[in-house]
């Protein structure tokens, strides 16, 4: 049933979709109002998929498919956020197509992969997973912003009044969404690591750094730490903003296609 | 109508070029000397605004060499000029004229501060002597006809000034404008009112830097903000969100490094540029910074471009009081060329009755001996008195044939009746009359 649930905020998340692909070329209150329904609509679907998940007792929190269907969930849910605090749907151009591809992948098998490992320490897990997943969806939404940064950035430089992408809401505003998504974002993906950590620790009794998904976490880590001081000291913004945070966000998907190549953090089919 | 113009605006020539025949408004009455001394140039009006440098002239025979004193005066090649030119005579002219007045050919159609500046440059070639009769009939029409327009369209109203543009241009900047301080540089009437909009839009603080202080003391004293010395300008101007810069230096001011000083100290926040100056205060380099939005006078056009045709019926009511003031304007020109005619017929009619009435009074008076004071004055009252009455008829007849087409008839006749021919040419009195419009207007 879960997967069933999912599926339907599959169809939901289409639509937001489709209004990523449109709003890149004419602005249309309407349709923003429809995804938006649609992607609550979702939302709903999602949570209730995630509960049954849970409830059912066969959720297993070290899957793959499980976690890209909570990720997909985090993002969604911060994409509500931010509508919610500044009125704009404009970060769905880029959060819509990324949770349609998680929950799609998610949602497609119904097999989990596994952990290879036996994890002793479940809460921990379930606390790593939980912040690692904020982070990640923080990390998403900040992507998104310095690119939406970049193309209102190019707009008011071209001084082309009646450009496509008219949908945009103010630089400030934008900027303002990716460093808030920032900033929230870090602490998240700190604590995350560092109960990834521990579970690590009290699994294998040790941290290997020289595991890929290990070091690519770190490397991830350090990008975004790089973005928030960068921006915190010096204001970095528009284009040296979004050349990191792409960077960040790159690091952030190597980092979790390392599932497949790492030792202690290895997912195979179960 | 021999008149001619010749010009550059926002639409024929980009803005490079109207940096180059940019007229400072201290070199103007020279500039408007030396057109009046160019060869076949009679009367000349220069104006010179930010979208526009247009030369007006009456000239001798309708085609005087406007292209030739363009190159002369810029240093300019016909190859570096003429694509961008166009040029009007006799009655396209006068359209031309009354359109630009009535801010028909503004880049923002219905703003009013375009016949402020005709106005100014009208009288500044009216003070040099450069404007007589001609231009004088002219112009004083545009501002007659310019007031028509505003006051029987709704052009003028809801105008879309550089003012709003510019606000709406820094909403998409920085969302609200709650708190944004304002640094105006060139305390000039179109950065004032810019000024004016984006405090009324919620901004914070405004900072006023000119080169001459007390101006700029003036004008912070009126928005309730701080003068800045010209020379601290760039320790300061940082502190503002958003600049509005139009002084009339003749290079950039605010250059690539500068830019990079002020984004260095606001930690990349934005700045927007609101560059109203021509030639450009902020130079192109500048403005490719990161961070760094400036909108020159050009771009602030295609900006309003879209709200410019909101007004086309209103433009469209207005062009057409405008075609009906250029044809009343040629047949009140084409009257007046009649009453060149008719006035020295009624000058010479009015001397060949007074040397009639004095000759009459000097016979009377020799035959009668000398008269009391009282008995002078009588007579006089009487002679002048029958002498007008006689004249009446016959001046009110020529006033009115001057409208009309049998005017050189009833001229033929009245000299005929009178026996006017040879005393026409000679008193000197009749050459120097200068005929007026009261001469047109008919006693009716």
């Amino acid at each position: 049933m879960a997967l069933l649930w999912l599926r339907f905020a599959l169809a939901c998340y289409f639509i937001g979709l489709i209004y990523a692909f449109f709003a890149l070329t004419r602005t249309s209150d309407l349709f923003s109002r429809i995804a938006l329904h649609a992607a609550s609509l979702g939302m709903v679907f999602h949570f209730v998929s995630l509960v049954e998940l849970f409830l059912s007792g066969h959720v297993v929190w070290a899957s793959v498919h499980n976690g890209e269907s909570l990720l997909a969930f985090f993002s969604m849910t911060f994409f509500m956020i931010i509508y919610a605090v500044y009125q704009t749907t404009s970060p769905g151009v880029v959060v819509f197509p990324i949770v349609f591809f998680l929950t799609f992948v998610a949602a497609v098998d119904q097999q989990p992969v596994l952990l290879t490992a036996f994890v002793q320490h479940k809460g921990w897990l379930i606390a790593h997973i939980i912040l690692i997943f904020t982070g990640y969806a923080a990390l998403v939404l900040s992507f998104g912003a310095s690119l939406l940064y970049l193309l209102q950035e190019r707009r008011l430089k071209a001084k082309k009044p009646s450009s496509l992408i008219s949908f945009l809401p103010a630089l400030e505003v934008i900027d303002q969404i990716g460093y808030r998504s920032l900033l929230l974002g870090f602490p998240f993906m700190t604590l995350g690591l560092i109960t990834g950590s521990v579970v690590a620790m009290s699994t294998y009794g040790y941290v290997d750094f020289k595991d890929p998904k290990i070091l690519l976490s770190i490397l991830m880590w350090a990008v975004y730490m790089i973005m928030v001081v960068t921006r915190w000291n010096s204001g970095w913004r528009g284009r040296r903003a979004a050349v990191l945070a792409t960077c960040a966000f790159v690091a952030a998907i190597v980092a979790w296609a390392a599932n497949y190549f790492s030792t202690i953090h290895r997912v195979a089919a179960s | 109508m021999r008149y001619q113009l010749i010009g550059v605006n926002h639409k024929s020539a980009p803005l490079e070029v109207r940096e180059r025949l940019a007229i400072p408004e201290s070199r103007l009455p020279d500039t408007c000397r030396d057109l009046t001394a160019h060869p076949g140039i009679e009367e000349g009006v220069i104006i010179s605004t930010c979208n526009r440098v247009e030369v007006i002239t009456h000239t001798a025979n309708g085609a005087a060499d406007l292209r030739g004193f363009l190159h002369e005066h810029f240093h300019l090649t016909a190859q570096d000029l003429d694509a961008h030119l166009y040029e009007f005579r006799e009655k396209d002219a006068v359209r031309h004229v009354f359109r630009v007045a009535s801010s028909l050919d503004s880049m923002v159609v219905g703003e009013a501060q375009i016949l402020g500046q005709v106005k100014e440059a009208y009288a500044t070639a009216r003070a040099v002597g450069a404007v007589r009769g001609q231009l004088d009939q002219l112009f004083t029409r545009a501002f007659a006809v310019a007031k028509r327009v505003r006051s029987e369209t709704a052009v003028g109203s809801s105008s879309v000034s550089i003012a709003s543009v510019a606000v709406e241009l820094a909403k998409k900047i920085f969302g609200t404008l709650q708190g944004k301080n304002v640094f105006i540089v060139g305390a000039g009437k179109m950065s004032e009112l810019a000024a004016r909009h984006l405090m009324a839009h919620g901004c914070g603080s405004i900072f006023v830097a000119n080169r001459t202080y007390e101006r700029a003391i003036g004008l912070a004293h009126k928005f309730n903000g701080q003068a800045i010395k010209f020379d601290d300008l760039y320790d300061n101007c940082d502190r503002a969100d958003i600049v509005i810069t139009s002084t009339g230096a003749p290079h950039a001011i605010f250059r690539r490094e500068h830019g990079e000083q002020f984004l260095a100290r606001r930690k990349n926040r934005p700045m927007f540029f609101i560059d109203i100056a021509v030639p450009r205060d902020v130079a192109p380099e500048m403005a490719k910074l990161d961070g760094i939005f400036a909108y020159d006078i050009d771009d602030l056009q295609q900006a309003v471009s879209s709200h410019v045709a909101d007004r086309g019926k209103e433009a469209e009511l207005a062009e057409a009081i405008i075609a009906s003031e250029v044809e009343n304007f040629k047949a009140r020109f084409e009257a007046r060329l009649h009453t060149l005619d008719v006035v020295p017929t009624i000058v010479s009619l009015q001397d060949h009755l007074e040397t009639i009435r004095q000759t009459e009074i000097e016979r009377v008076r020799g035959r009668m001996g000398p008269l009391t004071r009282e008995q002078e004055m009588a007579v006089e009252a009487l002679t002048r008195g029958i002498i007008n009455k006689v004249m009446h008829t016959p001046i009110t007849t020529l006033k009115t044939a001057a409208r009309e087409s049998e005017a050189t008839t009833v001229i033929d006749v009245v000299r005929r009746l009178f026996n006017l021919h040879d005393k026409e040419k000679g008193p000197a009195s009749q050459a120097n009359r200068e005929p007026s419009d009261d001469d047109l207007i008919d006693q009716a």
